[in-house]
């Protein structure tokens, strides 16, 4: 830009002349260029000033806007339900593998009391009484008259229930939004379910936290919010487990036994399609622990799992299975049966010091369940290789199953494995093992030979395990069940169309002091059908069982746990799919 | 004749003061913040009961000592309006004065009424906070200075309002109340923009804001949750802002009804930060879009009405403070609709608070001084330009 000078030389010099001051010029240059100064300052502060005005316009606009749009929009939920949700996400669902309920929630309310808001305490204490007569009325009174600014009365209502509160019309008591597990089936799977209880608790809602069971082991799946409440699909079958169950139930009755377990596995995936344990409870209404006297007899105790038993001749399937596998023996290999048979300074005799003769054939060792055949045989394999297939089929270990109960249950194993315990082991005494645990070692040898893992979760898809005997070892030892049950120790087991395959076991009880109890035993039988195909493992085990049809009270495992299991197999076979194998001489008659 | 001998009728020296302030005073806007004032005691009939009965007054305590402030700071509104600009100017310079002093003494005599900062000064039956007092004075010394800074062989005014301004900013940062420091700030800034800023000086300012902004979320954990908390889409139902979205979505429209809002008692700022949340419930939108109005009609009425000035002096101290109350009421809505990050601000006029009642009363009688219709020499412009 170009600067008009302060003081132009030319109108100086005439105002020299003229005898004018010419500091005149200068000023009145001055004052010019100062109004030009603020003209320009001034029509650019009008300019911006604009701009401002029209900022704060809009901004005015904008925020007027947002207002209404705000208050267009319906409100999103109610604040009492946003609030629910903090402490819980819904608890997911359990469905049996058909995808039908096993457990789901119920909204319910809690009832609690602010004293300091009471119109009438006493009324109100009387009222609530007679709704609730479990209540005591005097401690309301205190508690109501109190200094407590707040109390909780209960933790769940009815519908009816709180209706009836509702209608003290008492402004003192308030109602508490209440999610709570419902079990629909009542006590059905209750060992498997194992129940619930509240976690922390507030007005607006309670954290639901599994305490055993299947809840417990999957607390945190059921609670994450990132499955959005997918249900937890368990391998139960519900129709399955309900008969199960009721035959059990009516066995243990008419066998007398003071508790009973069964276990029914898929043979190929481990999948435990029904398991009980008797008696049982009602996860609904969780019975307290025991605080005294033996866990075991207490309802909450599963007996499937977490009960250890001796169990008996079952396991002497194994030891021959093993001795086949290890071609030490084949199953028409003639072993010494002269009882008693004596080693070092015990004496290992048959049961019910029965005598076989001097020699038998493997398949009659089995079939027979001569302890004495079992034990050379043991004798063969030796202390070293039966450990190794031991602990192969898992029967060292806890189950795997997925219960919070199951890593406890840990078997019940001599500390030093002398000969003598591999001796006494082969026929299943001296250690002790659930009957999931002898359910697993079924399946893995008489499925064909692969291992399997046992499971309470529903498998898409069955990979085969580990191989632990040949596939050919697998059909013979199944072939020596099937004639256990033809013509062995397990007759009661036959159930027409079905090929039961199975192994008796009758096991004294050990006394807590040491020794064995003469008249109370464990009975189980463990089964695997149909025997041509094998697709399902059955475990019955009874305890103490007798039957007392007969003249004297019979308790081997052949009067007791193995009538039960065939009820078990023709009751439940249809349920699983199975078609009855139609046998040729059935036509003809 | 006889007159000019007796002297029995005094001739006054131009008109009386009332009429002429009557006829120049901006009506409009004096009536805008008449109402602003009724509907804040409106609000404050709905929203501070809660706090007085947890603070074991009775039901409207608050609301009769909003009204008494009220009456004081309406006294000192018209007061300060019929005051010639000059005489406001001399008298806001030494009322900045005399509130920096009272702002520099806070640390040693001031009290923090356990909230975590030293803003007050406390009297027994009211408290004060010197910081409010501070505002509009800051901005008359900094107009001052910057119209001094146009005329020829003037102050460098530019850079001594922004070191005072800067000063200023510092001792509020230690309080620490950052709400005021960002107003006091924003006041000098638009001043510095209408005294004409350079264009590559704002350019660089809102980079050096944005570098600014970046540094602090990265590095202050509070301002980064603030923001994170903003711009996250939903709301936690259970913060403040929350419960202020839930009550002007239940309020809709025409609003739940008077006396049957319940936001005001969740909220424990319902009668200050977040009264628009109370009007929006009770009220609905209706009364929400009638302040907005109130306040859209002050600011933009009186910088339109600044347009047209030519005191450089006038129309910087006018505009910093028609922008200051401006800006303070939107950022106070603009938080509860969520379209600015969580920050205490009063609601001018509407919120309850003594001193800024009070603070607010003169800073608008200033503003109504300062927007009076006055002769702008359009007579002389018109002699001199043709004269040239």
């Amino acid at each position: 830009m170009t600067r008009t000078p302060l003081r132009p030389l030319a109108r100086i010099l005439e105002a020299r002349q003229k005898g004018e001051n010419p500091d005149a010029i200068e000023r009145e240059n001055i004052r010019l260029r100062h109004e030009d100064m603020r003209d320009r300052a001034r029509s650019r502060a009008e300019g911006r000033l604009l701009v401002l005005a029209l900022f704060f316009f809009c901004a005015f606009a904008v925020v007027g806007g947002r207002m209404g749009l705000m208050a267009a929009t319906e409100p999103a939920e109610p604040r009492a339900a946003t609030s629910t949700s903090r402490i819980v996400a819904q608890r997911a669902d359990i469905v049996d593998r058909q995808g039908r309920i096993l457990a789901t929630n119920l909204r319910t309310h809690s009832l609690y009391a602010q004293p300091p808001h009471m119109v009438d305490p006493e009324r109100a204490a009387r009222e609530l009484v007679g709704i609730f007569p479990d209540l005591d009325e005097n401690r309301l009174i205190k508690d109501f008259t109190g200094s407590r600014k707040f109390l909780w009365i209960k933790k769940k209502l009815s519908p009816e229930q709180q209706q009836l509160v509702h209608d003290i019309g008492e402004p003192g008591l308030l109602f508490g939004p209440r999610e709570m597990r419902l079990y629909p089936n009542g006590k059905l799977a209750a060992h498997i379910l194992g129940g619930y209880g509240f976690g922390l608790e507030s007005v607006y809602a309670a954290e639901v936290i599994g305490t055993a069971g299947v809840e417990k082991a999957f607390d945190d799946f059921l609670r994450d919010p990132a499955e959005q409440g997918r249900p937890l699909e368990l391998s139960i079958d519900l129709t399955v487990q309900a008969a199960v169950e009721r035959v059990l139930y009516g066995g243990m009755r008419l066998m007398n036994a003071k508790g009973a377990a069964a276990v029914l596995m898929d043979a190929h995936s481990g999948e435990i399609v029904a398991m009980a344990s008797l008696p049982d409870f009602d996860p609904n209404d969780r019975p307290v622990p025991l605080t005294e006297g033996d866990q075991a007899d207490s309802p909450l105790f599963n007996r499937a799992v977490q009960g250890v038993y001796e169990l008996g001749s079952t396991f002497k399937i194994l030891t021959a299975a093993q001795a086949m596998e290890l071609r030490l023996v084949n199953a028409f290999t003639e072993i010494d049966t002269n009882a008693p048979l004596v080693w070092g300074k015990y004496k290992i005799r048959e049961w019910g010091n029965h005598n076989y003769g001097p020699r038998l054939s493997v398949m009659d060792v089995v079939v027979k369940s001569s302890n004495v055949g079992t034990a050379n045989i043991a004798m063969m394999i030796g202390q070293k290789r039966q450990r190794e297939f031991f602990t192969e089929l898992g029967l060292f270990d806890p189950t795997p199953v997925e219960l919070v109960e199951a890593p406890g249950a840990k078997p019940l194993i001599p500390k030093r494995w002398s000969e003598i315990v591999t001796i006494t082991t082969s026929y299943g005494h001296g250690m002790s093992a659930s009957p999931l645990h002898l359910a697993t070692a079924y399946a893995s040898v008489l499925n064909g030979g692969t291992r399997v893992m046992p499971t309470l979760l529903k498998r898409q898809a069955v990979t085969p395990g580990e191989r632990v005997v040949s596939e050919e070892v697998s059909t013979i030892a199944r072939n020596m069940l099937r004639q256990v049950v033809t013509r062995g120790t397990a007759t009661f087991g036959e159930v027409p169309g079905y090929l039961v395959a199975g192994k008796t076991g009758t096991a004294e009880k050990p006394k807590p002091g040491g020794g064995y109890y003469n008249e109370k035993v464990i009975t189980t039988f463990a089964s695997v059908f149909p025997a041509d195909d094998p697709k399902y493992v059955l475990v019955v085990t009874l305890d103490e069982p007798v039957e007392t049809s007969g003249s004297k009270p019979r308790r081997t495992a052949g009067w007791t746990a193995v009538p039960v299991a065939a009820e078990v197999i023709r009751r439940t076979a249809p349920l699983l799919g199975l078609r009855p194998a139609i046998e040729p001489g059935a036509k003809d008659g | 004749m006889t007159e000019m001998v007796f002297g029995a009728h005094p001739v006054r020296d131009g008109e009386p003061i009332l009429p002429r302030w009557w006829r120049t005073v901006d009506k409009w806007t004096m009536s805008c913040v008449l109402l602003l004032f009724g509907v804040g005691i409106l609000l404050g009939l709905a929203a501070s009961p809660p706090l007085a009965s947890r603070n074991g007054f009775e039901a409207f305590h608050y609301v009769q000592r909003q009204a008494f402030f009220g009456g004081l700071a309406l006294t000192a509104m018209l007061l300060t309006s019929m005051m010639s600009p000059q005489l406001v100017r001399r008298l806001g310079v030494l009322g900045f004065f005399c509130a920096f002093a009272a702002l520099a003494l806070l640390p040693v005599f001031g009290t923090d009424f356990g909230k975590g900062a030293t803003r007050w000064y406390s009297l027994g039956f009211a408290s004060v906070q010197p910081s409010e007092f501070l505002k509009p004075g800051l901005i008359i010394v900094s107009a001052w200075l910057m119209a001094a800074a146009q005329e020829i062989n003037g102050p460098p005014g530019r850079t001594f309002s922004f070191a005072i301004t800067c000063v200023v900013v510092g001792f509020l940062a230690l309080q620490p109340d950052f709400g005021q420091a960002c107003l006091v700030l924003f006041g000098w800034g638009v001043m510095y923009f209408v005294a004409g800023a350079p264009f590559t000086l704002l350019i660089a300012m809102a980079a050096f804001v944005m570098v600014a902004g970046t540094f602090a979320y990265n590095n202050s954990e509070h301002f980064a949750r603030r923001i994170d908390g903003f711009l996250t889409p939903e709301v936690d139902p259970t913060t403040q802002l929350g419960y202020a979205t839930g009550a002007i979505q239940e309020g809709g429209f025409f609003g739940v009804g008077v006396g049957e809002g319940s936001v005001k008692w969740s909220l424990p700022d319902a009668h200050t930060d977040f009264i628009i949340a109370v009007a929006a419930e009770e009220y609905g939108l209706i009364l929400v879009a009638f302040i907005i109005l109130l306040f859209m009609s002050v600011t933009v009425r009186s910088m339109l009405r600044l347009i047209r000035e030519r005191d450089p002096f006038i129309r910087l101290a006018g505009t910093g403070l028609a922008c200051t109350f401006g800006v303070q009421a939107i950022i106070n809505m603009g938080v509860a609709v969520r379209l600015l990050p969580a920050k205490g601000m009063t609601l001018p006029f509407v919120s309850y608070g003594g001193s800024s009642l009070i603070a607010g009363g003169i800073a608008m009688g200033m503003l109504l001084a300062f927007t009076r219709a006055r002769p702008q020499g359009e007579i002389g412009d018109i002699l001199t330009r043709r004269g040239r």
